[in-house]
């Protein structure tokens, strides 16, 4: 695409996008982390992970900022509008997407005060794999404006919400078999509950990568299980 | 009924409902189908053939760079360009159905059915009443005071200027301000009980107030009239206009609904015009 006439508006723009793909950065590594110091019981890299979660509501704050600036300065139209526009959308993504990683970094600090659950946690730390990776490739594809991944992202949903669906059933087994882990399984099935729910915000932003580079809204269905548990 | 034997004015004004019944038209029909439009200016090619329809009740913008054949287009609907020696037009335009460019075509009648209003506000040098009875004194519009005042008092009311002027109709045109001037004009157009109102960039030269009564007023012409409006405001063209067209170098590139034009145009050339990446 030919550049701006004007070369600053051009520069906001990219530093929009820039922004966005530093804040996705960090979101991947703080569900990264949190999922690791669910595994390793790690105490200070969950605080850490709590303590990092202020510097993505910053940035969500500062290309909501950025974005209104340029609607409000530049009137954005066609695909600048939509860059704003999905910047805008993308940013809140990440914003829900580090709460519930640090959401799951606090749950990680009660369950390691308990026995260990290495089947469970193993679990977590496998789905947390998947929906990292998820996240990371529909940041690349939102880096590269690329189409094909975000639809791979953007198809491959039910997978997580499988993973989900085991994990119920396998904490179910755990609490009847033994009440005493009710307590700390109940802190697990909200783990794999965020994490099922970050696997959604991929989805979410894998459309908003959709509409950016094409304009057009997804006109399928979104995949989903229909024997979805609660 | 033929463009020129049609009556210019009939005396039923009341706002909102057409004037002829037998002339009503949905949104849908259009009012203007252009074919293969093309206009020299001696042997220099302006337009290189130009296929467009133009709905009714509808406002219709044509937005492009400077020199990209939009107002050479626009004068092409009421056949401005006769008043150009060097131009010839060629291809057809038809307004409901008949060929404007027919040679029994009156250009004075065509001009009251597709009325004009210019960049620049200009009232004659006569009084505010003067400015709009003047046309349909010249076209024998009205048979007598009454019917004459019935014709200012309501084109200057759908122009939304009356409460501005009702108290001072006899003073100069040209006292008023510029945004007034502007609609002053417009209520000039109105009187000849035109169909189609072109307009060629009417608010460049208007402050962003008197711009937003234009463009109110635009917004409810629209009920009434089909509107074609040229203009370098992108964003005014996204404000005011149902259709947006987009011309270059004398090609009409796209053309669409105005929010799908500004949302995601097709062309290259259309998006790298509007959103400023033309170098």
């Amino acid at each position: 695409m030919n550049p701006h006439t004007v070369k600053t508006y051009g520069e906001e723009l990219d530093q929009l996008s820039a922004e966005v793909i530093l804040m996705g950065g960090l979101a991947e590594a703080q569900v990264a982390d949190a999922v690791e110091a669910v595994a390793r019981r790690d105490v200070a890299l969950a605080q850490s992970v709590i303590q990092r979660d202020q510097r993505l509501d910053e940035l969500e704050k500062d290309i909501e900022r950025k974005a209104i600036r340029l609607i409000a300065l530049r009137q954005p139209m066609a695909s600048d509008l939509r860059k704003t526009v999905s910047a805008m959308k993308i940013a809140t993504s990440l914003e829900r997407t580090g709460d519930l990683a640090k959401n799951i970094a606090k749950r990680s600090l009660v369950i390691s005060e308990s026995e260990p659950m290495s089947g469970l946690t193993r679990s977590i730390e496998r789905m947390g794999k998947l929906v990292s990776s998820r996240l990371r490739d529909v940041l690349d594809a939102y880096k590269g404006s690329k189409l094909d991944i975000a639809q791979a992202v953007w198809s491959s949903d039910t997978e997580v919400d499988e993973h989900y669906n085991a994990m119920f059933r396998e904490l179910l087994t755990y609490m009847m078999g033994d009440p005493r882990t009710i307590s700390a399984c109940t802190h697990v099935l909200f783990m794999a509950k965020n994490l099922e729910r970050i696997g959604d915000h991929a989805t979410n932003m894998a459309e908003h990568i959709h509409y950016e580079v094409t304009g057009e809204d997804y006109m399928n269905e979104r995949p989903k299980l229909t024997t979805m548990e609660p | 009924m033929k463009l020129y034997t049609r009556p210019l004015y009939a005396p039923d004004t009341s706002i909102g409902k057409p004037r002829d019944p037998s002339m009503t038209t949905t949104a849908t029909t259009p009012k203007f189908v252009a074919r293969d439009v093309k206009v020299y200016y001696g042997d220099k090619p302006a337009l290189h053939g130009i296929d467009i329809d133009i709905l009714d009740k509808s406002v219709t913008a044509f937005i492009g760079p400077s020199g990209c054949g939009k107002s050479t287009f626009l004068r092409c609907l009421n056949r401005m360009n006769d008043t150009i020696p060097s131009a010839r037009v060629d291809g057809t335009i038809l307004l409901d159905g008949e060929d404007l460019n027919d040679r029994k075509v009156d250009p004075v009648v065509l001009r009251a059915r597709v009325g004009m209003v210019f960049q620049k506000p200009n009232p004659f040098p006569k009084t505010i009443y003067e400015n709009v009875a003047y046309g349909p004194k010249i076209h024998g519009l009205a048979t007598s005071k009454e019917e004459m005042d019935h014709i200012v008092e309501s084109s200057l009311k759908k122009a939304s200027l009356w409460n501005e002027v009702s108290d001072r109709l006899h003073q100069q045109g040209t006292g008023l301000s510029g945004g007034q001037q502007q609609r002053l004009v417009i209520a000039r157009a109105i009187a000849v009980g035109p169909e189609v109102i072109l307009m060629d960039e009417p608010c460049s030269a208007l402050d962003p107030i008197a711009t937003a009564k234009i463009e109110e007023l635009i917004d409810e012409l629209r009920q009434q009239f089909c509107i074609v409006i040229v203009t370098h405001s992108m964003a005014q063209a996204a404000r005011v206009s149902q259709k947006t067209a987009f011309f270059h170098l004398g090609n009409l590139v796209e053309v669409g609904n105005t929010e799908d034009i500004f949302t995601n145009p097709k062309d290259q050339r259309t998006q790298d015009y509007i959103t400023g990446r033309f170098g």
